[in-house]
């Protein structure tokens, strides 16, 4: 299947690159959009944006792979990112890590195989005063404990 | 304390523009319009003190005075909202409940340099601050703050919200301009500084969001009410988040100068009840860690920090009681270092990488004799020999850890175990 963004993508693609004063600046932008629009960003993506972008596929390969938030494989409908830097980790981060692997069966870095769940661990989220902590697709959850944790992962289950 | 920083977070709807204004929000904006001259905006951020809150401490209103008046090509400012540094929250707590704050500087610092497009770079994981952002840019140009012709001034402004996608350095200023340009967030070499050569080669100041919520205040009062407080060299009052092992954790504002032990005991309520404190980041991951036994007598500001061997740094405390093995908290952080390296210079790009496998060995119970002083060794040959100073952010921490607390590394080693959390 050919990769490319619907009318309606391709109208917002408009949009942010007349907001910047130079074309190459929306990149993180539209790599955004086009992650929102095909789930992750596959090689044929990447092609597809360096072509709209009217720049090499090298530098949009680049790109992609310095930015975290960028996937180049497909994550689950819930991604967990749990932050395990010092002050989330001085909370007690590694217990909380320890029971979603436990809980979900995988571990860092995998999905399950129904495609629900990915887990992340990620750096520090800036929500160090109310850690552990944890980013659930847009969202923070913080001043995790075990009980919080098994509940939220109940209710999506 | 009067609060500067934090004086409408905690009123009902403080992220709205109506909010805002009862609360005397633009007044200062139309003020400097109206009375104020670029230049003597400028003059007025130079007499009040102000030094940058990113981190660095450089005076705000004498890096506004490098931009070139006279050139022909775009201006630009950027506000730094990429909030990353392990340990500090304060800036989102200012994008969450008091964005109009943050505008209200951004506008002022590009009157002041002639800047007519404005960037705020938030990091890309605050999908919450960035809408409440958004929609408060909306609201300004509904009101006429941005846009057109800004209060019948003949002043022209558009603000530009850009979210990163995750990367820690892109708060470094250099760093966060070519992520800006589309690309990797590599820093670039200073000289040419970004006054002259930023954003697409244009002038650009990059201000942190805490530096430009402090601009309105500072207008509205009087450059000379805010030089009162503080100390002679580090004026007005700074944003510190606390976290780890401490009762109270969160974002306080403190006057320069204020006693750090009274701090972390009276105001943070201490580390928790039965426990001894054995160590604290003052500022942000990426600055040395003071025993417990060298606090006393420091005080909250850049010059004191620094006389104590650390410094003010983001203002990123973090607490460490006895429960907390030195170990590990070296290799954490070293791993963060490790992670975030953008892969540039080759001190930094493979020392931080030694540096993290050095730790993890010695924490799990694989530490060779030599190992302390090959740790010495690749933070020294990182320091200074990089970019950006990220290597140093990476190298000082590291070899702090270690001379600090070599008892504490040389037992992991000798025992073959952790032995703190072993315990």
């Amino acid at each position: 299947m050919a990769v490319k963004f619907p009318d309606e993508s391709l109208k917002r693609f408009d949009e942010i690159v007349r907001r910047y004063p130079k074309k190459e600046a929306a990149m993180l932008p539209v790599l955004r959009l086009a992650q929102e629009e095909f789930g992750y960003l596959s090689a044929e993506a990447i092609d597809y944006v360096a072509r709209i972008m009217e720049t090499p596929v090298a530098h949009v390969y680049g790109v992609v792979t310095f930015y975290t938030m960028l996937n180049m494989k497909p994550v689950g409908r819930h991604h967990i990112q749990l932050c395990r830097t010092l002050p989330c980790a001085l909370a007690g981060a590694e217990k909380i890590s320890a029971l979603i692997k436990a809980k979900l069966g995988i571990g860092v870095g995998e999905t399950t195989p129904d495609g629900k769940f990915t887990v992340s661990e990620v750096e520090c989220l800036a929500s160090c005063g109310s850690g552990p902590m944890m980013q659930l697709n847009d969202d923070y959850y913080e001043n995790l404990t075990e009980a919080k944790v098994a509940e939220i992962l109940e209710k999506l289950k | 304390m009067e609060k500067i920083l934090l004086r409408n977070i905690d009123a009902p709807d403080s992220h709205t523009l109506a909010a805002y204004r009862s609360r005397g929000g633009y007044r200062a904006l139309e003020r400097a319009l109206r009375e104020m001259s670029p230049e003597r905006l400028i003059e007025e951020i130079k007499a009040s003190g102000l030094r940058g809150r990113g981190g660095a401490g450089f005076p705000t209103g004498m890096k506004w005075g490098f931009v070139p008046k006279d050139s022909p090509k775009p201006k630009y400012v950027v506000c730094n909202a990429d909030e990353s540094e392990p340990g500090t929250f304060k800036d989102r707590v200012l994008i969450e409940k008091d964005p109009h704050a943050i505008i209200e500087g951004t506008i002022m610092a590009a009157y002041a340099i002639q800047s007519h497009t404005a960037f705020i770079y938030i990091r890309g994981e605050f999908s919450f601050g960035a809408k409440v952002l958004e929609k408060a840019i909306d609201e300004a140009m509904q009101a006429g703050y941005l846009g057109k012709n800004i209060l019948g001034s003949g002043y022209d402004l558009d603000i530009i919200l850009h979210r990163g996608a995750g990367a820690y350095i892109c708060g470094e200023e250099t760093g966060l301009l070519s992520s800006l340009e589309g690309g990797k967030g590599w820093p670039k070499v200073k000289p040419p500084f970004p006054a002259t050569h930023g954003l697409f080669g244009c002038p650009t100041v990059v201000n942190n969001v805490e530096t430009l919520a402090s601009l309105p205040w500072i207008i509205d009062q009087g450059a000379a009410r805010y030089a009162a407080i503080g100390t002679e060299k580090s004026k007005g009052t700074k944003l510190f988040s606390v976290s780890g092992h401490i009762r109270r954790p969160g974002v306080y504002e403190v006057e320069m100068g204020y006693p750090f032990k009274r701090f972390l005991e009276e105001d943070c309520g201490g580390v928790p009840e039965g426990k001894k404190l054995k160590g604290v980041i003052p500022g942000g991951a990426s600055m040395p860690v003071l025993r417990a036994d060298e606090i006393d007598g420091v005080r909250m500001d850049y010059e004191s920090f620094q006389a104590a061997g650390t410094l003010l740094g983001s203002g990123g405390v973090i607490v460490m009681d006895e429960s907390a093995c030195m170990v590990r908290a070296a290799w954490n952080i070293a791993r963060f270092f490790a992670h975030e390296s953008c892969g540039q210079c080759t001190p930094c790009r493979e020392g931080c990488h030694w540096m993290e496998k050095i730790f993890r060995r010695i924490e799990h119970g694989e530490g060779r004799k030599e190992d302390l002083d090959l740790v010495l060794s690749v933070s020294g040959n990182i320091m200074g020999n990089t970019i950006c100073p990220f290597g140093d952010a990476a190298a000082m921490p590291a070899a702090a850890f270690v001379k600090k607390y070599r008892e504490e590394f040389e037992e992991h080693i000798r025992q073959k175990r952790c032995v703190v959390l072993a315990a």
